[in-house]
């Protein structure tokens, strides 16, 4: 079952990336980059990544994608609209795309999955687990227990991780996890900084006076 | 025993009722049985608010709107509607992008549809209980837009681009104070899981969050506008603007497609309603302690007395939407519309500062009251299932599904928070 979903989004992903490079108009190539992101948002929900996935969806379907179509069916005159390209940009860029498949492959073949599964949280769900005698622990915080990584993410950006912390003898000694709120912090004052410049940048221009003589 | 519906969740259910199924089907078959409520969900709201527009359009502009078909009160007019529709013939025009033109009205309902699986209709009734359902109903909620700005453009007529540009428009302006006032009842309840956040107002209605600070009560107000230009209701309906731009977006859509627009429009207004009943008014909890406790009590007893519970319960979240719903009818009847330019200063130059104003207040309440009345509400608690403050409560946890789940197993459990509160509460006695 989890192949088949995997499948179908995967699917999506690759035929929807497809698409984008095939089409000759501009405005459809943006939808299947919608497609295509949403896709990957879907394969984010499969891995149990829910704030991941719903925030794929916010912010490149919802946000990015209706900004890049709204840019591009304005601006878009009749020679960008339909593009044809020539044999020898496509040679080119098959090459390079093919290249980099290539790389991207005997990267991924080269990771040792297995020796990193134990790294990931369910592995210190279990070490949790046993620390704790084997109790039967109900599973996640919500009554249905599907899809909990918010509230670790959320702590973690406040600076706490009781994901790693509780439980443990050193948050009674007084040594904690490092969280997340240092580079939250800094990325609100690059969020500022960015809001600001792009204010000024598009600020309407005064136009200088025209002296009458 | 297993109970569906009530203390067993669907594909559990499913998978004791028919052993002989292969691993996975469960969940499939449960997917199918929810994907059948939520349609039935989807259309009948819509089905029955249609046919309440006409009515109360029509007695607000002093007539009777539909009489004749189906009775006295014309209730079947919104079936005449949909037979007359489905039969009319699917034309597109020469100059339109013939493929996004189809794809855009399927789009925009499917947007709609999906932001449905998160709602919980009553207590344990919902399909998807992420502790993230309330952020991705509104992720799913900004697919829709794309929907109509690609109707706009795809249709190849001027008064659809114009239609499109100012829907595109107006998201940019209303998704800001749309995101800050969806968040102020999630500072409160702590938690984005609807589920929660309606078993944390469970009591007398004062436990409800419209009523928790002042500066919740006003986020009600800003995000029940908010949610207007969300739906593109008057006075935010210049997207359709039918005095100005023929039909906007959907000017050259007829038949089917057209009404799938509308059956988006419509299913969004009931969407949006419910999460602010959700979010503010109590949910499904009538407001009256001892019918609350109650029926919170009678599913302990008797399972058939416990589906009775929630099935009171899913009523009254259903009247409490119908009732915004109204609401909003009567404000598109009774307010002129807005201009683009009026619309982009109201959201962005007065709500977004509102709300960023009442996002402030609604922190700092409870930690002001935690000084100087030595708790976080004003009122003292008043919960039945909690006697805790709104901040301290732990719904109860329920059995959790052995079939669901898509058995990736990469990442299988975070039993942590959980065991964080009961280590927590069990050092606290």
């Amino acid at each position: 079952m989890a192949v088949f979903l995997f499948m179908i989004f995967a699917l999506g992903a690759c035929g929807s990336a497809l698409a984008i490079v095939l089409s000759q108009n501009v405005v459809r190539m943006a939808f299947f980059l919608v497609t295509a992101l949403a896709s990957s948002a879907g394969l984010f929900f499969l891995l149990n990544a829910d704030f991941i996935g719903a925030i794929q969806l916010l912010i490149y379907v919802g946000g990015t994608v209706v900004l890049l179509v709204f840019g591009v069916m304005l601006t878009s005159s009749a020679p960008v609209l339909a593009i044809k390209s020539h044999p020898a940009e496509v040679l080119q860029a098959a090459v390079i795309g093919a290249a980099f498949l290539a790389l991207v492959a005997s990267t991924v073949l080269a990771v040792d999955w297995a020796g990193n599964r134990d790294k990931l949280a369910g592995y210190e769900a279990e070490q949790f687990r046993q620390r704790h005698h084997g109790r039967e622990i109900p599973r996640g915080f919500n009554p249905e227990g599907e899809g909990n990584t918010v509230r670790s993410l959320g702590t973690a950006l406040l600076g706490l991780r009781f994901d790693k912390d509780l439980g443990t003898s050193d948050h009674l000694h007084g040594e904690l996890s490092t969280g997340y709120l240092l580079p939250f912090e800094i990325i609100s004052v690059h969020l500022l900084v960015v809001l600001i410049g792009a204010a000024y940048l598009a600020r309407a221009k005064r136009r200088p006076e025209n002296v009458e003589r | 025993m297993t109970q569906p519906l009530l203390a067993t969740p669907m594909s559990d259910w499913i998978a004791d009722l028919l052993p002989a199924l292969p691993a996975g089907w469960a969940a499939v078959l449960a997917a199918l049985v929810h994907t059948a409520l939520i349609g039935a969900f989807f259309g009948l709201p819509a089905f029955f608010f249609i046919w309440a527009e006409r009515k109360v359009a029509g007695r607000i502009q002093d007539r009777l709107g539909p009489t004749r078909v189906g009775g006295r009160f014309g209730w079947l007019q919104s079936l005449a509607d949909g037979i007359k529709l489905i039969q009319k013939e699917d034309l597109a025009p020469q100059a339109a992008d013939v493929v996004l033109f189809r794809l855009a009205p399927y789009l925009a309902v499917v947007a709609v549809f999906v932001a449905f699986m998160f709602i919980p209709f009553s207590d344990g009734w919902v399909v998807m209980a992420l502790d993230v359902g309330l952020f991705v109903a509104l992720a799913v909620l900004s697919l829709e837009v794309l929907g109509i700005v690609l109707a706009g453009y795809s249709s190849g007529s001027k008064w659809s681009l114009f239609g499109g540009m100012r829907e595109a428009a107006q998201m940019v302006s209303y998704e800001i104070p749309l995101g800050i006032t969806t968040v102020i009842p999630v500072v409160v309840a702590g938690s984005l899981n609807l589920g929660e956040i309606v078993a944390m107002q469970s009591g007398w209605f004062t436990n409800w969050l419209v009523f928790n600070s002042p500066f919740t009560f006003l986020a009600f107000f800003v995000f029940f506008v908010v949610t207007l230009a969300s739906n593109k209701r008057a006075p935010f309906d210049l997207a359709e603007a039918e005095s100005e731009l023929v039909g906007g977006f959907h000017t050259e859509y007829s038949g089917m497609r057209w009404s799938f627009f509308f059956l988006a429009e419509y299913a969004a207004m009931f969407f949006v309603s419910a999460l602010a009943v959700l979010l503010f008014l109590g949910g499904w909890w009538t407001g009256i302690a001892p019918i609350d406790a109650a029926f919170a009590g009678m599913a302990e007893t008797s399972p058939a007395l416990g589906y009775l519970g929630r099935v009171v319960g899913m009523l009254v979240f259903l009247a409490k939407s119908g009732i915004l719903v109204f609401v909003q009818i009567w404000i598109r009847w009774s307010l002129p519309r807005l201009r683009i330019d009026q619309v982009m200063t109201t959201c962005l130059k007065y709500l977004i500062p509102i709300s960023c104003v009442l996002f402030l207040g609604a922190v700092l309440w409870p930690l002001t009251l935690a000084s100087v009345v030595k708790r976080p509400t004003l009122l003292p608690p008043t919960g039945f299932v909690h006697e805790a403050p709104i901040g301290e409560r732990v719904p109860p946890s329920r059995r959790v599904s052995r079939t669901q789940g898509t058995g990736v197993g990469l990442v299988d459990d975070a039993e942590i928070p959980a065991l964080v509160r009961q280590e927590t509460r069990r050092g606290d006695r």
